[in-house]
């Protein structure tokens, strides 16, 4: 168990160009593994996410190390940009460890529209997919689930949306866990969840998800980003970035109070309550992970239909022969059991991955099979603005950080700094004059996300190739950008 | 006294709420919540609600009171304006809170963000005589 204690200063211990190491000591189970430049290390000095992975580290039953990844920042518990692979039998969960958006991720689409086409029509394609794909907050909805058709979405995911004529069988086999979690029990997700969810199959939510029009600016691995169906640079792709909406809050915050109720000697313990866990093998652990599956699964529901939507869009302004194809869809916010070796040990983990994404490398059996030669697709979303990558998971990450690399760029500045730095109009006119188009459902949403809100991504990346832990495929750049 | 101030997060909304006893403190976080998903003053009052949430605890009595707006946003497109009445009493172990708010359909409002939880992160309920303090961060 965590015992209060004293903050003390943090001195992380410089390894190599790109990672730290903060030693063990009495209140922590492991040491600490962060990937970090100099650049970004000076920048998660100035916020609380290095105690926060000390915190992390104190976890009964946690692994190796817990890990930093280049874009952490301060969250609530755990940091973002964290993994902590946690002995699935004799130690513990912890829904902060996976964050209140269950399954938030990226998927990735790739077209046969060249950039020049999407300049022309930028405004309408904007227009249209906004259109579409509704930010969905309040309690405006495009689709309402009945019970049955909620049941089914939660059990099969993006399965369900198949079956319904949304989208194709090829965007399921291109997506994390086939767009279905196992061992998901929509039992265990809450009515007051449901509700919440049941408006929101198909939207985007608002803060920082968006679906971003990009062109390929960059390819640095010819042979990869030829099977992941990035041709040539000027091609038009699209990232969508989002997660399982109210229903996957809801289901996170559901357990922290059920675990905070059963567990006040734990929680009373903790340095942040955010760190409430639920044992291994108690039946609040064994609940908490099916509704977090149904969660996960909702989400890529959500994700898929979003996709199927914006394939009718490019349809719609581009014509019926536009083609558009998902890339893969990688999860940034959840916790997967697998099986890991640390010191020759090999055990079963959850493994939290909270702000960051599976890295895994060529051959792992959970990836599809045109990957199997590549190792599995990555995208790490810059901020409104910049560039986006696309990695390619390794066999390094394995050994390194639990077969997981970034997620994005991490924010640097708050919302209010962001809001009082600049003004949405002004910061849209900005963006124009670069060629890049902003559809917004609110200007201040615009400013909160603005471009030096956040850290460098070309860096984030970069320390991510330098480990070797997802090494760099391709580098797109913004033509466009619909925000909730 | 002024009702509520925000602070600097990086990734969230926090903010500190004051109040003459843990009852109105309650309502600054209630109206410094909606701050952050609408332009407060614009909302008008043409629809109540009543809130009831029961917990042993103040912490989690706050953290169950907050989700209920974020709950009723989501479901019923319900926005905040004004909380008429918030009484918590408190019974053995357990405080119950009873609210009467007064709101509107979002419809109408520009939805600057929405926030997707009530956090435990930094949160502090600090009461002296005459002066209530609470922090609060929200994930969005």
């Amino acid at each position: 168990m965590i015992s209060k204690m004293e903050k003390k200063k943090i001195n992380p211990k410089k390894i190599n160009e790109y990672s730290y190491i903060i030693e063990k000591d009495e209140s922590m189970n492991v040491p600490v593994k962060v990937f970090a430049s100099e650049k970004l290390m000076d920048k998660m000095m100035q916020d609380n996410c290095l105690q926060q992975g000390v915190n992390v580290a104190s976890l009964p039953g946690i692994k190796g190390h817990s890990i930093m990844m280049p874009d952490a920042h301060q969250g609530y518990g755990f940091s973002i940009g964290g993994v902590a692979a946690i002995d699935s039998e004799n130690g513990c969960i912890s829904p902060g460890g996976i964050g209140f958006d269950i399954n938030c991720g990226v998927r990735l689409l790739q077209t046969t529209i060249k950039k020049e086409q999407a300049y022309e029509k930028i405004k309408e394609l904007l227009d249209e997919l906004f259109r579409n794909i509704p930010p969905g907050v309040g309690a405006k909805a495009p689709l309402k689930l009945d019970d049955e058709q909620m049941q089914t979405v939660l059990e099969q995911g993006a399965k369900w949306c198949v079956d319904n004529n949304y989208g194709t069988k090829e965007d399921l086999e291109n997506c994390e866990e086939s767009g279905t979690m196992p061992n998901a029990d929509p039992s265990k997700i809450s009515q007051k969840a449901k509700s919440r969810g049941k408006g929101q199959l198909g939207t985007l939510g608002s803060g920082n998800h968006f679906i971003e029009v990009q062109y390929v600016s960059k390819i640095f691995d010819k042979n990869t980003a030829d099977i992941f169906g990035i041709k040539e640079e000027g091609q038009v792709v699209v990232l969508i970035h989002c997660g399982s909406r109210g229903l996957g809050h809801q289901t996170c915050s559901d357990f922290l109070r059920k675990m905070e109720e059963n567990y006040p000697e734990i929680m009373e313990s903790l340095p942040e309550k955010d760190l409430i866990y639920a044992p291994s093998n108690s039946e609040i652990a064994n609940d908490y992970f099916a509704a977090m599956c149904a969660a996960a699964n909702f989400a890529w529901a959500n994700r898929h239909m979003i996709g199927h939507h914006t394939r009718e869009s490019f349809r719609k302004i581009f014509g019926d022969s536009t083609e558009v194809h998902t890339v893969y869809d990688v999860a940034h916010n959840i916790a997967k059991k697998e099986e890991h070796t640390v010191n020759g040990e090999t055990f079963t983990a959850w493994v939290h991955r909270k702000g960051a994404t599976r890295a895994f490398g060529p051959g792992r059996p959970e990836i599809p099979e045109k990957y199997q030669k590549t190792g599995q697709p990555i995208f790490i979303p810059g901020s409104m603005g910049t560039s986006s990558y696309v990695l390619v998971g390794t066999e390094t990450s394995m050994k390194e950080s639990f077969g997981s690399t970034a997620h994005g760029a991490g924010r640097l500045l708050s919302r209010k700094q962001a809001n009082q730095t600049w003004r949405g109009e002004q910061l849209k006119a900005d963006l124009e004059k670069e060629q890049i188009y902003i559809k917004a459902a609110s200007w201040r949403g615009i400013t909160e996300e603005a471009p030096l809100a956040y850290k460098d991504v070309d860096e984030v990346v970069k320390v991510s190739d330098d480990a070797g832990i997802g090494k760099i495929v391709a580098q797109l750049k913004p033509i466009g950008v619909v925000k909730g | 006294m002024k009702k509520y101030e925000f602070l600097d997060h990086t990734a969230d909304a926090k903010f500190l709420a004051y109040g003459k006893d843990l009852e109105d403190a309650f309502k600054s976080c209630a109206l410094a919540t909606t701050v952050i998903m609408t332009d407060i003053d614009k909302v008008e009052k043409k629809i109540e609600k009543k809130i009831e949430v029961t917990s042993n605890k103040k912490r989690s009595l706050l953290y169950d009171f907050l989700e209920e707006l974020i709950f009723y946003l989501d479901t019923e497109g319900f926005l905040l304006a004004e909380v008429k009445e918030l009484q918590i009493k408190k019974n053995n172990e357990t405080y119950s809170l009873s609210a009467t708010i007064l709101g509107d359909s979002s419809d109408k409002y520009e939805i600057l963000t929405a926030i997707k939880a009530v956090t435990y992160s930094d949160m502090f309920i600090k009461e002296e005589p005459n002066l209530t303090t609470i922090q609060v961060v929200h994930d969005l």
